[in-house]
């Protein structure tokens, strides 16, 4: 099975160097859209390839490039990475800069390619110290090797990219958060539209995509769009890291193709449950996805299956529920996380999240009455999609609403009298 | 308080060698501050203002991106920074658990500073190694699957605290 985003990777996880990404073919594919191809056809390829973000929402990429203005009069343009991982239960773009920076900056380069920008922008979230150590030395060894610079290859093409390190908050992952971060100011969402891709940073064209869907890049362009849709074994191109934590034997990240079922992750990879307890249910794609249940282990790891069932992919990371952890205290846990992060600018996010956080604080401490429950439900509803000016709001209300509708029981046994204790 | 007041030339050169990267100095503001933070430990109000001075921004307009960020300190902290995750993997496993033990080890709490300066105890939000919860990080290092054992290892390494307990 071929596994291409991992496949340099060492059993220790040291930094693959320049030459021992070059022996796997590593630049080529920079090599052959700068020789071979023009923007255009490396849109298209990654476009007909059917690569989705793995940034959590699974727009396609080449579309997302395609959107960016061509031509001479398009002017600065800018491909910004999002490097902010920061969603509760998300490990995977740390493994993929730790270990193989190279084909990160050889995806970046290739995106860089396709949408005409001469610059470029990694934003690492500020505590990735070993990911900011690795990348720049591995930007210094491209740039000395001639794959970044003026006039790369002899093409004619220049690239400079640049790493910027953050200072920690969540919403800086939001994409135009992020890029009025990146500007130096407080990361607040910005009004959409206009999307990034025709004004981002500074006002100018900008392409804004995570780490991971960035890997695929080089490989695609190398081997090639039908090689690429033949590694899914479902609806969705490509392979993928799917990672577990939680009280399974071997939590941990694999890659697998897309359309994986979940029970090959959960109970093969990952070994299933430690000994003594049982699966209740898992979140799919880190904090902001909605619960699954046991029954939904044999749905393939696809955006739309995902969808379908009521929750979403994510970042294809899984927190793992066992029967000896409330859900009740897991989902508080959720929402301090999402009240905390908050930025602010919309009152559904900034009083209902907060509000969320004390009706779930009453409830567990034994003060919590009936009506509790459908306000917990309301406030879920109005931070849903459509009310609030960025995604945060509605990914906090996905596991909330979600272990309402699954594990009722559990919420209510905290309003009988003296039983709070009971499920510590 | 002397040394506060203008920037070293080091941190100088640091500074403006990152706003080199922009076509606009103040989009190196979180970084510039972070270069202060990695020589003095923290930001001061005269740091800050040599800063903004350096980016043209004003003081209270760098002030406003400060503290916006959670690892930007306006404070100072101890040498050793300890922010344990608090996340919802690390939670699972035991998180409050081992800091707890952290905080009596240390005789402090969450946010505080041990009298002896050599350790400031912070939450923080997923680390990005749920794998391997639960887990801290001190100065730039990352301690996975954390137990006593990895407490005892880390304060042998990092120096006891001095607490009057
Ligand atoms: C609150 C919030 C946090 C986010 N954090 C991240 C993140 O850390 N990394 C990431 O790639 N996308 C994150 N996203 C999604 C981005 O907004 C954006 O969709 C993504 O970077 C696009 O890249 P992709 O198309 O390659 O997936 C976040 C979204 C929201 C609403
Ligand atoms: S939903 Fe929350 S985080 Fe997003 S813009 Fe509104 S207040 Fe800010
Ligand atoms: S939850 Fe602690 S590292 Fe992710």
């Amino acid at each position: 099975m071929d596994k291409p985003l991992t496949q340099n990777i060492k059993p220790d996880l040291s930094a693959v160097t320049l030459d021992d990404y070059r022996r796997t073919g590593g630049y080529e594919g920079w090599a052959k859209a700068l020789k071979d191809m023009a923007p255009m056809d490396v849109i298209e390829a990654v476009k007909d390839a059917g690569l989705r973000g793995r940034g959590g929402a699974g727009f396609p990429t080449g579309v997302k490039w395609s959107l960016v203005p061509q031509g001479e009069s398009a002017g600065q343009k800018y491909v910004v990475v999002n490097a902010d991982e920061m969603e509760p239960g998300t490990f995977k773009d740390r493994l993929l800069m730790e270990a193989d920076p190279h084909q990160l900056i050889e995806g970046v380069a290739i995106a860089a390619y396709a949408v005409q920008a001469d610059t470029a922008y990694i934003f690492l979230r500020g505590e990735y110290h070993l990911s900011a150590r690795r990348l720049e030395q591995a930007l210094a060894e491209a740039r000395s090797a001639g794959y970044l610079g003026k006039n790369i290859l002899g093409s004619g093409f220049d690239l400079e990219i640049h790493l910027h390190t953050s200072a920690g908050r969540y919403i800086c992952g939001e994409e135009t958060a992020l890029l009025n971060s990146l500007e130096g100011k407080r990361a607040i969402p910005r009004a959409k539209p206009p999307y990034p891709q025709t004004s981002g940073l500074w006002g100018r064209p900008t392409v804004v995509n995570n780490v991971e869907t960035l890997c695929n890049v080089p490989h695609i362009i190398r081997n090639g769009v039908d090689w690429y849709r033949g590694l899914g074994r479902g609806e969705d191109a490509g392979t993928k890291l799917f990672g577990v934590s939680g009280r399974v034997k071997k939590p941990g990240l694999w890659e697998l193709p897309m359309g994986t079922p979940v029970r090959v992750l959960i109970e093969e990879c990952a070994g299933g449950m430690r000994d003594g307890y049982t699966l209740r249910g898992f979140l799919p794609g880190g904090g902001s996805t909605d619960f699954l249940l046991p029954e939904h282990l044999d749905l393939p790891m696809d955006f739309g299956a995902m969808m379908k069932a009521g929750s979403r992919l994510g970042t294809g990371t899984m927190v793992v529920l066992d029967d000896r952890t409330c859900p009740v205290r897991m989902v508080l846990n959720l929402e301090r996380f999402f009240a905390q992060e908050s930025c602010g600018w919309c009152t559904p996010c900034r009083d209902g999240l907060p509000w969320v956080v004390e009706l779930l604080e009453g409830l567990v401490a034994g003060r919590g009455r009936p009506e509790d429950l459908d306000l917990l439900e309301q406030l879920a509803r109005l931070m849903g999609p459509g009310n609030t000016f960025c995604a945060l709001a509605p990914g906090a209300a996905a596991p909330l609403q979600s272990a309402l509708k699954y594990f009722r029981p559990d919420f209510e046994r905290y309003l009988k009298p003296a039983s709070s204790a009971r499920v510590a | 308080m002397n040394e506060a007041r203008i920037l070293s030339e080091q941190e100088t050169a640091e500074i403006l060698a990152a706003a080199d990267h922009y076509p606009d100095k103040s989009a190196a503001s979180v970084e510039a501050l972070k270069i202060v933070q990695k020589y003095r430990g923290w930001v001061s109000d005269d740091a800050l203002k040599s800063v903004a001075g350096l980016l043209k921004m004003s003081p209270d307009e760098l002030d406003g991106v400060a503290t916006f960020y959670n690892l930007i300190f306006r404070k100072p902290v101890g040498e050793n920074v300890i922010l344990c995750c608090d996340s919802v993997s690390c939670w699972m496993l035991g998180a409050d658990r081992i800091r707890e033990r952290l905080s009596e080890r240390l005789g402090i709490g969450l946010g505080e500073t041990t009298a002896d300066g050599r350790y400031t105890l912070l939450p923080i939000v997923c680390l990005g190694a749920c794998d391997r919860a639960p887990v801290l990080m001190v100065g730039e290092e990352l301690y996975e699957d954390v137990d006593e054992s990895k407490i005892d290892e880390l304060l042998k390494r990092y120096g006891e605290a001095w607490t009057n307990r």
